[in-house]
């Protein structure tokens, strides 16, 4: 893996406020990155310091091994997709998308192909002389990733790509994404707070908390193994349980249960994913808790049930249809799971 | 329907009182004749009042004047008003409101105050002169006052806040990620500026040209007070033909002519404002 762009100690301060905490970062050539957090965890400042609308404080940021952390943003081989997609209003789509072809001084005869290709590559052939009002949010979109696209740029930054897209066509714009990643062979930076999204497309994540990273590795493998506590909640919403580990035990006072399996000495807290636990008959020892069904909420292939368990801590089952009917509320249930369920969290 | 027509009753009412009445009292009298009397005309049917205005160069050079100074003073106003309303739109929001406020804080004064300070100013024993002639830089004082100069810096004073208030909301509105965006695909900010800022702000620019430009061309007080003697600007020659010479059909022949050339550019931006 041949690293494209390398962050070491990135650190950025918005008066108070720490946005960067020393991060490094690497991304490699071609892949398509996803920099997932909540609100104010520093993804947003990243993308800009990548871009070059902010200067970090402190820290190094190299493309290809040059550091560039002082190079404008007009003078950078990275292009960025905005979240409101930022496309000049005074200026149809063919205008909007040969921008950046005329500012690098491209011939004439060339601009009017590489705009033509470039439209074509977002399907929006035939819609030059639109003006942006006259374009559909999906259509916008696709303008403005065109614009960026257009630049052959070997990094291209997005900014939330999906967040103003509705429910119905965001799958299929993710889907394209990923197609355009592949085609176009450039590294996809993108910025996002929806877990989902961010597990869905890219090669890699990483989960941003307070300026810092606190993990980075493939959708699957950060879903299956958390670091911590927050990437377990963060990533689909597993529950974690409190607790002391001993001799390859970990018991929960909170769960009133005690669970086994690959438990390390320094565990913190477990997590158990709602769709690994089951409803059982009755059930005894480890890896099995009780508890009273507080309520019930039918999803489709599943049921969310929430199981208030004798040491208080309340537990979300997901229940699926064809196990059945889901336990009805106020019933006295017994739970069980596996121990390759129980994931250990060091912190 | 009903509450609609309710709703709009107070604008059309306002329009028909304070608008079109007036407009028609003022054809009606520009088609009167001119009597020796009170009321100094008696309606009838005659072009006598804009024949006047056609045989004396008299009327349209003070209209042609009028309208050279309102679009200087709309031009300097522009100029100063344009990076005034950036910066002002940039500035975080508390210092924002302060400085919205230092630009309206003049308008609690006075108006003829407000004159009054720049006659203070300007005149031969005044504070400039005084000042110039105390550093010993000038031996006798400058002629400042009633000249052109001091009556445009006077007018672009008055009407300033008119050309930065659409700018600023102009600039509030304009998403800064425009700008970003521009650098992002290589434009350095100067081009930026050039290809997409000032562009994008360019109706809101030519708002505030006509906000000073259509009260500046009938105005009356600060040539009056201010101004060169001899220059005739259009609001000065009403004035005199309305209360000196009395004579209203004229004056009104002439209130319609201003009228109407100010209709022309508020047509011209309404085109190019439905155009974008």
């Amino acid at each position: 893996m041949k690293p494209l762009l390398r962050a070491e100690a990135l650190t950025k301060r918005f008066g108070g406020t720490l946005a960067l905490d020393a991060l490094d970062l690497e991304i490699a050539e071609g892949e398509f990155f996803a920099l997932l957090g909540g609100s104010g965890s520093g993804k947003s400042t990243l993308l800009r310091i990548i871009a070059g609308f902010e200067t970090p404080d402190s820290g190094r940021l190299l493309l290809d091994g040059h550091d560039i952390a002082a190079t404008p943003p007009w003078a950078r081989p990275v292009n960025m997709m905005f979240q409101s997609y930022a496309l000049f209003p005074h200026m149809n789509v063919a205008d909007n998308v040969a921008y950046g072809l005329r500012r690098a001084g491209v011939a004439r005869a060339d601009v009017t192909g590489r705009v033509a290709s470039a439209l074509a590559m977002v399907g929006l052939s035939g819609f030059e002389r639109r003006k942006p009002h006259q374009l559909s949010g999906g259509q916008r979109q696709r303008v403005a990733l065109a614009r960026s696209l257009v630049m052959r740029p070997r990094l291209l930054l997005l900014d939330e790509p999906l967040g103003a897209l509705d429910a119905g066509l965001r799958e299929r714009t993710g889907f394209e994404l990923r197609a355009l990643q592949r085609e176009t062979g450039a590294a996809f930076v993108m910025v996002t707070h929806d877990q989902e999204e961010a597990l869905a497309l890219a090669d890699r994540v990483a989960l941003l908390d307070g300026g810092r990273i606190a993990q980075v590795g493939a959708p699957r493998a950060i879903y299956e193994r958390p670091a911590s506590r927050f990437v377990a909640r963060f990533l689909g919403a597993a529950n974690v349980l409190e607790g002391r580990a001993m001799e390859g035990r970990f018991d929960s006072a909170e769960a009133g249960a005690t669970f086994a399996g690959d438990i390390p000495a320094h565990t913190a807290a477990i997590a158990l994913r709602p769709e690994r636990i089951r409803v059982a008959v009755a059930a005894e020892g480890a890896n099995t808790a009780r508890g009273v069904v507080e309520d019930v909420a039918f999803r489709g292939d599943d049921s969310l049930v929430l199981v208030r368990l004798t040491g208080g801590a309340t537990l979300r089952v997901a229940h699926a249809e064809e196990d059945g009917a889901p336990p009805m509320r106020g019933a006295d249930v017994y739970l069980a799971w596996d121990a390759e369920a129980v994931v250990a969290l060091p912190a | 329907m009903r509450g609609r027509l309710l709703l709009l009753a107070p604008a059309w009412g306002w329009l028909l009182l304070f608008v079109a009445a007036p407009a028609a009292i003022l054809a009606a009298i520009a088609l009167a004749e001119s009597d020796p009397g009170v009321p100094p005309f008696r309606l009838a049917l005659s072009a006598t009042g804009f024949a006047t205005l056609t045989e004396d160069t008299y009327y349209l050079d003070a209209l042609l004047t009028a309208l050279r100074v309102a679009a200087t003073t709309a031009a300097l106003c522009l100029l100063i008003a344009y990076p005034m309303a950036m910066g002002i739109a940039r500035a975080a929001p508390r210092r924002r409101v302060i400085l919205l406020a230092l630009l309206m804080l003049p308008f609690w004064t006075g108006f003829l105050l407000r004159v009054g300070a720049w006659i203070g100013l300007l005149r031969d024993e005044g504070w400039i002169n005084g000042m110039l002639q105390a550093a010993g830089l000038t031996d006798a004082p400058l002629t400042l006052l009633y000249t052109e100069g001091a009556m445009i810096a006077g007018m672009v004073h008055a009407y300033l806040p008119f050309a930065v208030l659409p700018l600023f909301a102009a600039f509030l509105r304009l998403d800064p990620s425009l700008g970003e965006a521009a650098a992002d695909l290589g434009a350095r900010p100067a081009i930026a500026f050039l290809t997409v800022t000032l562009p994008v702000t360019a109706p809101a620019a030519a708002a505030a040209f006509l906000l000073v430009f259509i009260p500046a061309a009938g105005e009356y007080v600060i040539p009056e007070l201010m101004g060169p003697p001899e220059a005739q600007l259009v609001g000065r020659v009403l004035w005199q033909e309305f209360f000196q010479n009395r004579d209203w059909p004229v004056a009104a022949a002439l209130a319609l002519a201003l009228l109407v050339l100010l209709l022309v550019p508020i047509r011209l931006f309404q085109r190019l404002e439905a155009r974008t």
